[in-house]
């Protein structure tokens, strides 16, 4: 009895930050990995490769990124949630695949944890090099959704949600971590199974002799049977009608092309994911992402307690970009400061949907040691309204 | 007659996909016959048959054929098939590539998945010429072969696709030419049945391009010509390296038993669920 009732209370346990992704990738159904080993992410196919076989799920380890990512690609259309994991280099390889993914509509995630580039660039030092490459690194027009994780809890939760993001749209969905999220260990308390909401890509109900595989049922997401449950259908990353087949005629073009966005930016309301600490009645705000904003969060409690009304406001959808929310921000400061570890990929954003409201501040780091507290918290004292 | 007319009702796409991109007197169909005949032999539910292919001439064919059909992109068609078969070992898994797309863009991906063994018949049709993009050379254009991208001649060696497969560790390989259409749908059969990975050879003409190039100039020129440069395996073990020299060796070129990766990791599976 005094045993049972130990179980029921949830405990916290350390985890790594990388362990922690497959801790999340497992519980929201993933059962099929696919990866190859590189700094800072390796951690992830080798907590995968010890814990996958247990579910009944499929590990391998493949040749190269290309094929990590092309195995995915197949065990998804085989009706399998599926990810894998990767670096900057890796993710460069990926890229081709993405955008079949984003063409063909099939569900899956990619983790990049990030690392100082370009090129081999710095393998175990962190950066936030990526953020652009994640939101336009497959050639071509597409919609992408990429997640930014600032903890070790949630790069669990925001694994859970890629999947269930994956799911909904039929799009692969992009974990964007970076080296210190990935490895830093902090204790956690797990939800247990039942507490977690999962979602499950719309399946057809209609006979396979009516089901059109990329006809739009309104929702702009086509019902996704898996090969071997009767629903013959070809699958292609050239343009498509929506049976499937090979198509060059405009009107067919177009009109996947208005599809594949919308069913995305139709729904932004939905992706509107961020924490705000501290912004009721700051005249100055942090827009900070992954391990950035933890450097923020300190800084802003300090420049508080020296009577500062500054607040944070930490990003967990880097992409499709929270205009609503951070016009909301530019509207209500008087500055912004957008601190990053890199040259400034989202402080463009920022500036973009600014319009000259408000004065927007960057503070950029490229020589692959974090942003500290103290360059934050010294940037909003000398600008401090 | 009333024999095709049932195939092309059976598995062909025929209301929807045709007529299809190749060029008249190509030998891609005929291929695509012996294996769409194999498979009615074989009585493989089109629900339970994945065909991936990649890009180019040959990797078309799936667009044609009513199974669970997969395009993916240009030399990566084993590692799309290595996913779904591993997420459902109950699926028949086929690929089919071309020579370009298996050996040169692919070729990494080939050799691991002949080692690794993931049970996968894979086809790849060689031609000796990259078909789609206008003639240029592929890795097994023959050297001193005038080609777009080689207009002086080739000056690289051709790859030997089956010996390069075989030593990777396929658990079957086998090499056959499209006039040789019994050998081709014998070779298919074993390949389909094949516990763990197999790769059959196809080579095909190529008449737009390389028949050009070659100086043959009808598509009965080049079969005639696969006819008269073809030795069966059993008879190239009586000839000399000197009378090999130039000839198509075809047959079955290794048949071997190798534990396949998902049966391996089968087991792990069954061992770990049941702690």
């Amino acid at each position: 009895m005094k045993k049972e009732r130990q179980e029921e209370r949830p405990s916290q346990v350390l985890l790594q930050g990388n362990e922690a992704c497959v801790k999340g990738a497992l519980l929201a159904g993933c059962r099929f990995y696919a990866g190859y080993p590189i700094t800072p992410a390796t951690e992830v196919t080798e907590v995968m490769a010890k814990d996958m076989p247990g579910t009944g799920g499929a590990f391998i380890q493949m040749e190269d990124e290309i094929a990590s990512m092309g195995a995915v690609i197949g065990a998804s259309l085989a009706g399998v949630k599926s990810m894998t994991a990767t670096s900057g280099p890796g993710f460069s390889l990926m890229q081709e695949h993405i955008g079949y993914a984003c063409m063909a509509e099939v569900p899956c995630v990619i983790v990049d944890v990030m690392r100082a580039g370009p090129s081999t660039g710095l393998p175990t030092q962190p950066s936030q090099g990526d953020v652009m490459q994640a939101r336009w690194g497959t050639h071509g027009d597409h919609s992408i959704v990429v997640l930014c994780p600032s903890s070790v809890y949630e790069f669990f939760d925001l694994t859970i949600q890629a999947f269930n993001l994956s799911e909904r749209y039929r799009t692969p969905v992009i974990l964007l971590a970076d080296e210190i999220v990935g490895h830093m260990r902090e204790g956690v308390v797990l939800p247990s199974a039942k507490d977690i909401e999962l979602e499950n890509r719309p399946r057809p109900t209609v006979p396979p002799e009516w089901h059109i595989p990329y006809g739009d049922p309104g929702t702009g997401v086509p019902p996704m049977p898996a090969f071997g449950d009767g629903y013959r259908y070809h699958v292609t990353g050239l343009h498509h009608d929506v049976r499937g087949y090979p198509t060059t005629r405009k009107d067919e073009v177009e009109a996947l092309m208005r599809r594949l966005f919308s069913k995305i930016s139709n729904d932004l309301d939905r992706l509107q994911w961020f924490d705000s600490y501290y912004t009721e009645d700051a005249v100055m705000t942090v827009i900070a992402y992954g391990c950035v904003a933890r450097a923020g969060m300190q800084a802003v409690r300090e420049a508080r307690a020296k009577g500062l009304k500054v607040g944070l406001v930490k990003l967990q959808v880097l992409w499709p970009f929270m205009r609503r929310t951070i016009t909301t921000i530019l509207d209500s400061s008087e500055k912004v400061l957008v601190p990053e570890m890199n040259v400034g990929h989202i402080s463009r954003e920022v500036k973009r949907v600014n319009r000259g409201n408000c004065d927007v501040l960057t503070l950029n780091k490229i020589d692959g040691t974090p942003i500290t507290p103290g360059e934050i918290l010294e940037t909003l004292e000398e600008a401090y309204p | 007659m009333r024999e095709t007319s049932h195939f092309v009702h059976k598995y062909l796409r025929s209301s929807k996909r045709f007529p299809h991109i190749w060029c008249a007197g190509c030998g891609i169909g005929i291929f695509m016959q012996a294996l769409i005949r194999v498979i009615d032999r074989l009585g493989y539910s089109k629900d339970a048959v994945v065909m991936v292919s990649g890009i180019g001439c040959s990797s078309r064919l799936p667009v044609y054929v009513d199974f669970n059909t997969l395009h993916a992109t240009h030399g990566r068609a084993l590692t799309f098939a290595t996913g779904v078969k591993l997420a459902n070992p109950d699926l028949k898994v086929i690929t089919i590539m071309g020579d370009g797309d298996a050996v040169s863009i692919g070729g990494n991906h080939l050799i691991h998945a002949a080692r690794r063994n993931v049970e996968i018949a894979s086809f790849i049709v060689n031609n000796h010429v990259y078909g789609m993009t206008g003639g240029q050379s592929s890795p097994t254009t023959a050297y001193g072969t005038k080609t777009t991208s080689a207009p002086y001649g080739n000056l690289e060696a051709a790859f030997d696709i089956s010996g390069l497969v075989e030593a990777a560790g396929a658990a079957f390989v086998g090499r056959t030419t499209v006039y040789h259409t019994p050998l081709m749908e014998r070779l298919v059969e074993k390949s389909l049945t094949k516990k763990g990975f197999s790769m059959v050879e196809v080579l095909a003409q190529c008449v737009t391009y390389s028949g050009r190039w070659l100086g043959l100039n009808s598509p009965v020129e080049m079969m005639a010509w696969q006819r008269d440069n073809s030795v069966t395996v059993e008879k190239a073990q009586d000839l000399t390296p000197d009378e090999l020299a130039g000839k198509i060796v075809i047959g079955v070129l290794a048949d071997r038993e190798r534990p396949s990766y998902e049966d391996e990791y089968a087991k792990l599976t069954a061992e770990k669920l049941k702690v």
